[in-house]
């Protein structure tokens, strides 16, 4: 806890993520390179053709999406529990990115689907709970925008991302037991092809790092727009 | 503890029951969406049966959603939640006073109607039971998840419009074992497995979520 409490100072945060933040971008901008790379020079699948490299777009964005929703949650609980005064900045800076992962998860499954399912959109169970997500992430983000008072829209969005973390996985579970047609996951399970595994690994950890980078630069002009405000109000 | 607990479920009921009639309202737009229907996809009697579990559950649920913005609202206004937030009544026991009372006004009262729209829809007689099961089991769990999207948004003036973005993704469970054990019994399978997960979701929606309203109710009174 005393580790998570020395960066609750939003001048300490700024400190450090000025310094963390040049490495953040160069990292990003090295995943994407050497992923990207790997993922155009893997040669084509047996089956699938060149459409196979449309899933090192699509698997990343699937994992960040749901990854980010997991920030946020944990950012939820130290706002909640702990009243850690950069969570709320956290949580909301974070939901965006969500939005646009799940949104990118979706666009990248659809335009896969239409040359291996034959239609861009089927009714089956991870489409259709990414769909959720969406929405869900759509609902955060409008109680945010919905209630004026800053301190209250965080608690009660607080309350709404963990209420949506306890659902999350049951609404995943009720989907699948409705309908499936979605390979399983290939990863953990070993049924994915070694050479396709790197350029898989190496776009996650790209992805993972541009949420990085991105959410760092979120919230430091959240906060640098509170100083701005009071800046203002002070001189009025 | 029993004493406040009963007295304010009969104070909502009757609330319902006279300001404005919003049990009545509930079932005559549940009948209504019924009746749009037919007229969207055609009079067909064997694509209706096969359509009406899922038809009348989610029409069922969207009817439920009508109220549900004034669960909490109504005593927001005039100050009576913060009595009642003053009262030895914990405000969990209070919020779910609240709940059964709304699920008794509206849930119940679509379970029973639900029969009637279903012999509309040449439901037969066994799918026609599951889906009166499975609405009774299944109703309590909207106006309880409708109770914390009902305590999130209550100090909103537009509360009605965001309500539905928030709580219709946490009831998709509902609506899929709801009409999926109607389904199943068409398709000639025993629709207990979903009906038990529906009884689970439901059970637990119960249980859990007054904690949650009752923590949103506190946050909205404190300022």
């Amino acid at each position: 806890m005393q580790f998570l409490f020395r960066y609750a100072n939003p001048a300490q945060f700024m400190r450090l993520s000025d310094a963390a933040l040049p490495l953040l971008v160069a990292a990003t901008l090295l995943a994407f390179a050497v992923g990207l790379y790997l993922g155009l020079t893997v040669p084509p699948d047996y089956q699938q053709g060149d459409s196979v490299r449309i899933m090192f777009l699509h698997v990343p964005a699937a994992t960040a999406a749901t990854t980010v929703y997991g920030a946020i949650a944990v950012c939820s609980i130290l706002s909640l529990v702990w009243r850690h005064p950069l969570s709320d900045t956290a949580a909301r800076a974070a939901a965006p990115f969500g939005a646009l992962f799940t949104a990118l998860g979706l666009v990248t499954g659809a335009i896969w689907g239409k040359p291996m399912w034959g239609t861009y959109w089927v009714w089956d169970a991870r489409l259709t709970s990414f769909l959720l997500l969406l929405f869900i992430y759509f609902g955060y983000m409008a109680l945010w925008n919905a209630i004026e008072d800053e301190v209250k829209a965080a608690r009660a969005a607080a309350i709404l991302a963990l209420v949506g973390a306890v659902n999350i996985p049951i609404i995943k579970f009720s989907v699948e037991w409705w309908n499936t047609l979605h390979q399983g996951e290939s990863i953990v399970s070993g049924h994915l092809a070694p050479v396709f595994l790197a350029p898989l690994l190496v776009m996650m950890l790209a992805y993972l790092l541009l949420f990085a980078t991105l959410w760092t630069v979120r919230i430091r002009t959240a906060i640098l727009e509170r100083r701005a405000r009071s800046l203002m109000q002070g001189a009025a | 503890m029993s004493g406040p607990f009963v007295t304010l479920l009969l104070r909502d009921l009757k609330l319902a029951a006279r300001g404005g009639g919003s049990a009545a309202l509930a079932l005559s737009f549940f009948a209504l969406v019924a009746t749009l229907v037919p007229l969207g996809v055609g009079a067909d009697l064997n694509l209706l049966a096969r359509v009406a579990g899922g038809v009348l559950w989610v029409g069922a649920v969207l009817a439920a959603l009508l109220s549900l913005d004034r669960l909490f609202q109504g005593d927001f206004e005039d100050g009576s939640l913060e009595l009642i937030a003053l009262s030895p009544l914990p405000l969990e026991l209070a919020a779910l006073a609240k709940i059964l009372a709304h699920w008794l006004a509206t849930g119940l009262a679509l379970t029973l109607l639900s029969p009637l729209l279903a012999l509309m829809f040449n439901l037969p007689g066994n799918a026609m039971r599951m889906l009166f099961v499975s609405l009774l089991v299944g109703t309590p769990a909207v106006s309880a998840v409708g109770a914390i999207g009902a305590s999130l948004t209550l100090s909103l003036k537009r509360g009605g419009l965001i309500l539905p973005l928030i709580i219709l993704p946490l009831l998709v469970p509902a609506v899929i074992f709801g009409a999926g054990a109607v389904g199943a019994v068409l398709d000639g399978i025993a629709g207990g497995g979903a009906l038990g997960l529906l009884a689970a979701f439901s059970g637990a929606s119960v249980l859990l979520s007054p904690f949650a309203a009752a923590a949103c109710v506190r946050l909205n009174l404190s300022s």
